[in-house]
């Protein structure tokens, strides 16, 4: 489709500013104003809506169909939340108002929400406060790294540089600890697809400062032996991070407070059914137990002993801000929404059909792909397309497939240690029969691989666009005209 | 079971079908482990959202004109640019792993990158990050890797709050943070030409100034350059509309926060980090990018690309930890500016412009004055009072005015001042009433 820019036509205009009501023209010294107007496209109202609309009939979301991308948890965005979320009571704040002398008195409701939302979460999570300031689950990540170093540097463990983090990991766990200042160890998994004990053990150490856990882990599986990883992160006076990107099978059933963990990250954009938005904006409050609340970022949002909810700034060991001031609230009032529907059996209910999903399609697929670990999964199970690759068919080629045949692949090439990965979450809003279409296809996917892999390696063909050249995209960038 | 489609024949039966029981969906996890209690409200209804939350929005107060700045501002959003954010098909996708069915979002993003260049004057933009603090951290990260140096010089009339959080984020890392102090809201020139080593990564400095002040910083990138630096400038981008930019002054890096171009100022975001760099910079940035290229027929398309910078496939060695960014927030960036467009931008800067000079003449008129009166201004200026910021800025709240940011917080020699910020959402006559009330309460 043309670019915007193409559609441009000189002169057109589109939204324009009221006029001016006021009797003065500022007057700013050439020097300081460009040289001329930036070049942005002149278009009337008409043909930007156009344009975008027609855009997005080329994009696929979870409302258009199924959407098992693994480790994402692409469940249902419920529309309430988007109604919510647009009361201007809330829209239209501006953030500095609860600053000002007065100014909570005037941001009750805002503050409100972010203190329930805490609530909410350290009761989910066994923890014993959260802040609400991190914009992303890798942001979260990043914060819980920080207070982890906050903690050690206030007790001299200046010798602790390294950070045990599993080879299942998601890629931004090592990011993370890198951009906080650590070295990272990477922990191999063992034959179940769970991290080695034994190499974790021989990995503890003076020098750990901690580690980091997804549980269940990336390949959908549930480490029986997760109190025993803590408690040897513990004996060294190590903390251990959970990040939460994998929260949605264990909601009601297990707290990671309970296993263990000190330091917790919770994916509002994957678990509360806040909208991914095509890559954004999520939210990652971060979880605190009772030793480390005093490193949290400023303010706290506390509620006064006259029930008015207040900024609690007073916390000299912080380690300072995130955000600007606290973090995506839009974010986290969809979250609120979503917590205060579902409520505590709601969120039984989810993980429940979650896991049942997944175990679903795993039993009913395991005889046609590779499972290379055969135990009841939590809410995401990986199979491995290495059959169908060695008949002519790689994880790619059954992606693109799954997409003629109505479907949004699963994560492909995801956890790395298993060769040709497909890794499926279904979430817990997806219907059997969505299931059982879903699982016909893949075995029909599997079928062809055997019989005519030149079909699959030539999709996808109903998409406005074939498969398009990478290579060529990162040899010769054009990111923009 | 809201949004949970299952009955309960449908679990039994899928129960049936793969030989399993209820009880041995969670039985791999031990009993030790297991949650003793789950203390939660019982749900609610839709409806029962619907009430709560609406209560809640109506005990905030967002009736009040809104003088607040300091990078988020409240400036008019089309209706046209939220009717786009709530088609589905943009909101409800993920990240375009796909790209052959993600063609709307790659596009969109190129598009974003092409007007966040063209707004800025600059080669290369990614898809975006957080929030304006997040993206001055991220710049300052790209120099230290551009430079290999370790020294990041900032201004002191960047923005505080920015400031803060930059301090936050380098806590852990081997990177030396100096601060030098502004001069007349201004960046001082020869307090950076002092600070400036052989071991400076970058200088990072904000035009408009957290103080609102205008400067054309042409000559800091001479100092930059000349001691091999990087000049990494913070700005706003509708005052990009008329402003001279980043890329005109000799800039490497740009970044500021996005939340101006049509997204709700929602009480902390969902905002907008917005990046620009030279060509120089493009594979030490962070952050996703969409690229042009062909597909299979020849035909155009868009993909996310050099992606060997980021964390999925770099890991520890990335360039960014970052993954989810903003997505719809720059989605709703690109509508806005192409709402508005060429001419659009640069009439409502000219628009804010001639309403913060208005107010700054009203707001003076009586016992306030300027605190940086030879500085010009965009929309954004700092008030000196005869009294303490904070108690002025009290009593107008009590008055139904949020008149400004008291700034004696971050400077305690500034606890005289209020920073003061006009949008084109502030008619005549609030800025009329704001110069009667500030009248009576000094």
């Amino acid at each position: 489709m043309k670019l915007i820019f193409e559609k441009s036509v000189p002169g057109r205009r589109g939204v324009m500013p009221r006029a001016s009501d006021v009797p003065t023209t500022a007057e700013i010294a050439p020097s300081l104003l460009r040289d001329a107007p930036a070049e942005l496209p002149e278009l009337s109202e008409l043909d930007v809506v156009r344009h975008f609309t027609n855009l997005s009939e080329q994009n696929f979301g979870v409302d258009t169909g199924f959407y098992p991308l693994g480790s994402c948890t692409m469940k249902y965005n419920p529309k309430i939340a988007e109604r919510v979320a647009r009361h201007e009571g809330f829209s239209l704040l501006h953030p500095a108002l609860a600053q000002l002398p007065g100014g909570q008195k005037l941001t009750q409701g805002a503050l409100g929400v972010m203190h329930e939302t805490d609530r909410f979460l350290r009761e989910i999570c066994g923890m014993a406060r959260f802040t609400m300031q991190p914009m992303a689950g890798a942001n979260g990540e990043l914060t819980g790294v920080l207070i982890l170093a906050a903690y050690h540097r206030a007790r001299g463990n200046d010798d602790k540089r390294v950070i045990l983090i599993p080879d299942s990991a998601h890629g931004t766990n090592p990011a993370s600890a890198a951009l906080a200042g650590y070295d990272v160890k990477t922990i191999g998994s063992d034959e179940d697809g769970l991290m080695d004990l034994d190499a974790l053990k021989a990995a503890i150490g003076p020098h750990v400062a901690g580690c980091m856990l997804t549980c269940p882990n990336t390949l959908g599986l549930f480490n029986p032996h997760v109190k025993e990883i803590c408690d040897a992160v513990h004996s060294v006076d190590g903390l251990v991070y959970y990040d939460g990107a994998n929260l949605n099978a264990l909601l009601g059933r297990c707290k990671p407070g309970d296993l263990g963990f000190d330091v917790v990250h919770v994916n509002l954009h994957k678990t509360f059914a806040t909208p991914h938005g095509g890559g954004g904006p999520g939210a990652g409050p971060v979880g605190v137990c009772e030793k480390l609340v005093e490193y949290l970022p400023v303010p706290w949002i506390i509620k006064n002993g006259d029930e008015q909810f207040g900024l609690d700034w007073d916390h000299p060991d912080s380690i300072g801000k995130i955000a600007a001031y606290h973090g995506s609230f839009g974010v986290v009032l969809r979250a609120y929404a979503y917590m205060l529907r579902l409520g505590r059996q709601g969120m039984l209910d989810v993980s429940e059909a979650a896991v049942l999903n997944a175990n679903y399609v795993r039993e009913k697929l395991k005889s046609h792909y590779a499972l290379p670990f055969a135990q009841v999964c939590k809410h995401e199970c990986v199979f491995s397309a290495s059959r169908q690759a060695q008949a002519g068919a790689t994880a790619m080629d059954i992606a693109k497939a799954l997409i003629d045949r109505g479907f949004h692949p699963p994560t492909v090439y995801f956890p790395l240690i298993v060769e040709e990965a497909l890794m499926v979450e279904p979430t817990e809003t997806e219907s059997k029969a969505t299931l059982d279409e879903f699982i016909t296809a893949m075995i029909e996917i599997a079928e062809l691989a055997e019989t005519d892999p030149d079909q699959l390696t030539a999709a996808p063909v109903t998409t406005p666009v074939r498969r398009l050249d990478e290579t060529l995209a990162a040899r010769n960038p054009d990111l923009g005209v | 079971m809201p949004f949970v489609p299952h009955t309960l024949e449908d679990k039994q039966r899928m129960l049936a079908e793969i030989g399993l029981g209820s009880e041995d969906l969670f039985g791999d996890i031990p009993g030790p482990l297991r949650a003793r209690s789950f203390d939660l409200p019982d749900g609610c209804s839709e409806q029962q959202v619907a009430a709560r939350l609406r209560a809640l929005s109506m005990q905030n107060g967002t009736c009040l004109p809104c003088f607040l700045g300091g990078g988020i501002y409240d400036h008019y959003s089309p209706a046209a640019v939220d009717a786009i954010l709530t088609r589905s098909e943009f909101y409800t996708a993920y990240t375009p792993y796909q790209p052959e069915r993600s063609q709307g979002t790659l596009q969109a993003i190129y598009e974003y990158q092409s007007a966040i260049c063209r707004l800025t004057g600059l080669d290369v933009s990614n898809a975006s990050l957080y929030d304006g603090g997040t993206a001055l951290f991220e710049a300052a990260l790209t120099a230290m890797r551009v430079t290999r140096r370790r020294r990041i010089v900032v201004d002191a009339s960047v923005n505080a709050l920015w400031r803060e959080m930059l301090a936050t984020y380098t806590a852990n890392l081997e990177a030396e943070l100096v601060t030098v102090a502004h001069a007349g809201g201004r960046a001082d020139r020869d307090a950076i030409a002092e600070a400036v080593d052989d071991n400076t990564a970058a200088v990072l400095c904000q035009n408009p100034s957290f103080f609102g002040c205008l400067d054309d910083l042409s000559d800091v990138a001479e100092t930059a350059h000349s001691a091999k630096a990087l000049l990494i400038v913070a700005t706003y981008p509708i005052a990009l509309g008329i402003v001279k930019t980043p890329g005109e002054m000799g800039a490497d890096i740009a970044v500021g926060e996005g939340q101006c171009l049509g997204l709700p100022m929602a009480f902390g975001g969902p905002w907008l980090g917005f990046m620009a760099a030279t060509k120089k910079c493009m594979r030490k940035m962070p952050g996703r990018m969409a690229g042009r290229t062909v597909d299979a027929d020849g035909n155009e398309g868009f993909v996310l690309t050099l992606q060997a910078r980021e964390q999925h496939i770099r890991r520890e060695k990335a360039t960014s930890n970052i993954c989810t960014n903003q997505g719809l927030c720059a989605l709703g960036a690109v509508v806005y500016l192409s709402l508005l467009g060429k001419q659009g931008l640069a009439d409502l800067a000219r628009l804010n412009a001639d309403l913060g000079a208005y107010a700054r003449q009203k707001l003076t008129a009586g016992a306030a004055s300027l605190k940086f009166p030879d500085a010009p201004v965009f929309n954004e200026f700092v008030l000196q009072l005869p009294a303490k910021a904070d108690a002025v800025a009290g009593d107008l709240l009590g008055r139904g005015i949020a008149a400004g940011i008291p700034l004696g917080r971050w400077d305690p020699d500034m606890d005289d001042c209020l920073l003061v910020a006009v949008t084109e959402s502030r008619t005549a006559a609030e800025i009329d009433a704001y110069a009667d009330a500030l009248e009576d309460v000094l």
